[in-house]
């Protein structure tokens, strides 16, 4: 993965000593609220319902296991001994205190990381799909590209004070899209033109929140050395067009819109015209040397292992189920991706000890080239574990907690922190994921209803992506009474599309009974082959209205 | 006089106003001193201010400086307003000025300049600052100096970092 240079040790001990001097300023009254607010932000600190809240970034997921090993101890020193696992690949501490938190970026820097614009009305932390550079059916390895946004975006003076938050994505699989990136601000999808060129797919104007769209393509094509000259000229036009009056119009989503995709890539094409020439172009060493940092690590000749992994998964179920749900195909023969699953029933999803950092970081050194990276469902990643070992990693993992084979079923539920923690909730969603968890307590039972995203949000922020869940669920507020409307039918696949609502909303405790009745309408109504978002798809919302309202 | 910082941080003082927009119906009263007036106006009556080195003009954040193609380098200052901090076109303004209508004479900005904005601001193609009076001139040197370098190029730099890298 990325390693810093001497330019980036220096960028990020200077922008350590600026917020230390910041916070020292904000402290003392010389900078108001209003005036440190964006540049606490902009450095991953929130001031929240009970407590200061401070987001870590994790580049496009991506994790060694010393930096892991420094989480643990950051959250041990400066906060509660835990961390949360957040939608967008990033890591949360809940209880840090303002006048530590340059010192906690002080260590983060310390191991190459930083908490640089995860907030903010600026450009956020580029997210990428967990399996890059390992699944079997990449285009090209997106995190390189990711590297050059991050670069680029990273203290953009003339994008600091954009007119809303600004986020990037990127996808490199044909088949799947596990970044999600038709529901981001931008979304780069990889692809080869007719000559074999690498380039992009771009879309624009996607996201949730509470005017949810699926991003339209502005451009078919862009060649990978006008990638950023390109960003430029997208966010020049945002920067300059998008609408300040109103903060829930402000997205960049809106502008789109009311421009039309047509007229705002003409805007974008007039404004690019001027500046695809300019230095910023990307150069064939530039990307190169980016791709250096990205190359494979040094992979061994694995014996062939399928008699004995066919006889392991014979012996034992719960392996064999394991094996199944939770361990993806790898491009290379004899490795295997695992992932670790952070939702164990009771626990709130995402949230890790720091003793489990320290596990992750001890799996991740012993089995998988000392690097983990994390999901946007919330989970974690050991993507170059040997076959041969992956017996034992089960045996490893159980006890942790992080081998529920669970992954993509109904229980793996991808949930915000909700009004137990952030002070945007209109109501709790973790004690809901956590009721649903408890009724559907029986693995088989999950496995026949096979893969389901159920997404949890406490609020129309939507960080939970309850709109691009197969079922989503967004807590709302009435009279100060905590309430859930459920939506059908959302997708954040190449087949993105967003949720119709149910009907009338429904109080927390008959949600384990209402996600049953949708369950059982699918189950009632499939076919053989039918996974739920298909049998949604071909019977519509009608049968789930009578049968929840009846 | 009111203070002015430069690029490097330091202070200096001069006279120049800025002249608000007058009412509809209003006509501009320019002051006896070095005045700022909307760029538009200036546009609009273009041939009375010929040969006037004492005349400069301001944009408005939601102003287009494409209104002044071909004609920016006849003026000694152009002032880009802040109406609020947190309202960062002007940093786009900015740039357009200097790359896009090759502006070579002083940028300044004003209206809700703060410090923690400087160093964006300079990167932006500003020399000149008119920070907001409550804000401690004093620092606007160590602000405007946390960073020896950026990842991007802008307006001081059209090189970015991954081509210095490779020299």
């Amino acid at each position: 993965m990325y390693v810093y240079d001497k330019h980036d040790r220096q960028i990020a001990a200077e922008r350590v000593e600026q917020f230390r001097d910041q916070t020292r300023r904000a402290l003392a009254g010389d900078l108001n609220e209003d005036e440190f607010l964006p540049l606490r932000l902009q450095n991953g600190l929130y001031v929240q319902r009970l407590a200061p809240m401070l987001r870590i970034a994790v580049p496009y997921g991506m994790l060694r296991s010393t930096q892991l090993r420094r989480l643990a101890r950051i959250t041990r020193d400066y906060d509660k001994g835990y961390a949360h696992f957040t939608t967008r690949q990033n890591v949360q501490l809940n209880w840090p205190a303002v006048e530590d938190v340059p010192d906690i970026l002080a260590e983060l820097a310390d191991v190459e990381m930083h908490a640089n614009q995860t907030s903010g009305n600026c450009i956020r932390n580029t997210t990428t799909d967990q399996f890059s550079g390992v699944q079997e059916d990449e285009i090209a390895d997106p995190r390189p590209y990711c590297e050059i946004i991050r670069q680029w975006s990273t203290f953009h003076p003339e994008f600091a004070f954009l007119p809303r938050k600004f986020k990037v994505a990127v996808n490199a699989s044909e088949h799947s899209d596990r970044a999600a990136i038709q529901v981001h601000d931008i979304g780069l999808q990889l692809v080869r033109n007719d000559s074999g060129e690498l380039g992009f797919r771009v879309h624009v104007g996607g996201g949730l929140g509470r005017t949810p769209m699926v991003g339209p393509v502005i451009r078919d094509y862009l060649p990978e050395k006008d990638l950023l000259t390109y960003l430029e000229a997208v966010l020049r036009v945002y920067n300059r067009y998008g609408r300040r009056d109103n903060k829930f119009k402000a997205r960049i989503k809106i502008l789109v819109k009311a421009l039309t995709p047509e007229s705002f890539a003409e805007k974008v094409e007039a404004e690019w015209a001027h500046i695809k020439d300019s230095p910023t172009q990307l150069t064939r060493e530039a990307i190169e040397k980016f791709q250096t940092y990205f190359t494979e690590p040094a992979y061994e000749q694995v014996p062939e292992v399928k008699d004995t992994l066919a006889t392991q998964r014979f012996e034992d179920r719960a392996f064999d189920q394991w094996i199944a749900h939770n361990v993806d195909t790898h491009k290379k023969p004899g490795y295997a991706i695992v992932t670790l699953t952070m939702k164990k029933t009771g626990i709130p999803p995402g949230d890790v000890s720091d003793r489990q950092l320290e596990q992750i970081a001890d799996l991740a050194d012993e089995y998988s080239f000392g690097e983990a990276r994390v999901t946007h469902q919330q989970n974690a990643v050991l993507a170059d574990v040997r076959q041969d070992r992956l017996y034992e990693l089960w045996q490893a993992t159980t006890p942790m907690g992080f081998a529920t084979a669970s992954l993509n079923k109904l229980t793996d539920v991808i949930c915000c922190p909700g009004g137990d923690y952030c002070a945007l909730a209109n109501a709790k969603s973790i004690p809901v994921a956590e009721a649903i968890q408890r009724k559907f307590d029986d693995l088989d039972y999950l496995y026949d209803i096979g893969d389901v995203d159920l997404n949890i949000s406490g609020c129309m922020n939507a960080c939970g992506h309850h709109h691009v869940g197969h079922i989503g669920v967004l807590g709302v507020d009435k009279k100060g009474q905590e309430f859930y409307q459920i939506s059908l039918g959302g997708s954040s696949q190449h087949d993105a599309a967003i949720g119709k609502i149910l009907g009338p909303s429904f109080a927390r405790d008959s949600m384990p009974d209402v996600i049953k009745s949708i369950i059982d309408v699918y189950v009632d109504n499939r076919t053989q082959e039918e996974a739920f978002l298909d049998t949604y798809r071909r019977i519509g919302i009608n049968p789930f209205k009578e049968r929840v309202y009846a | 006089m009111p203070e002015v910082i430069t690029n490097d941080g330091s202070i200096i003082k001069d006279d120049w106003v800025v002249i608000e927009r007058p009412a509809d119906g209003e006509s501009l009263d320019l002051p006896d001193q070095p005045a700022l007036i909307p760029a538009d106006l200036w546009l609009a009556g273009k041939e009375h201010f010929e040969g006037r080195n004492d005349i400069g003009v301001w944009f408005d954040s939601h102003q287009e400086p494409e209104m002044l193609a071909g004609l920016v380098n006849e003026l000694g200052v152009i002032a880009v307003n802040f109406p609020k901090f947190a309202d960062g076109r002007g940093y786009s303004i900015a740039r357009l000025l200097r790359e896009r209508l090759g502006y070579k004479h002083e940028l300044r900005a004003i209206g809700d300049v703060l410090l923690d904005q400087l160093q964006f601001m300079k990167r932006c193609g500003f020399d000149r600052f008119v920070l907001r009076a409550d804000k401690n001139a004093e620092d606007a040197a160590r602000c405007l100096n946390f960073f020896s370098q950026g990842y991007q190029a802008a307006t001081d730099t059209d090189v970015p970092l991954f081509r210095r890298r490779a020299s």
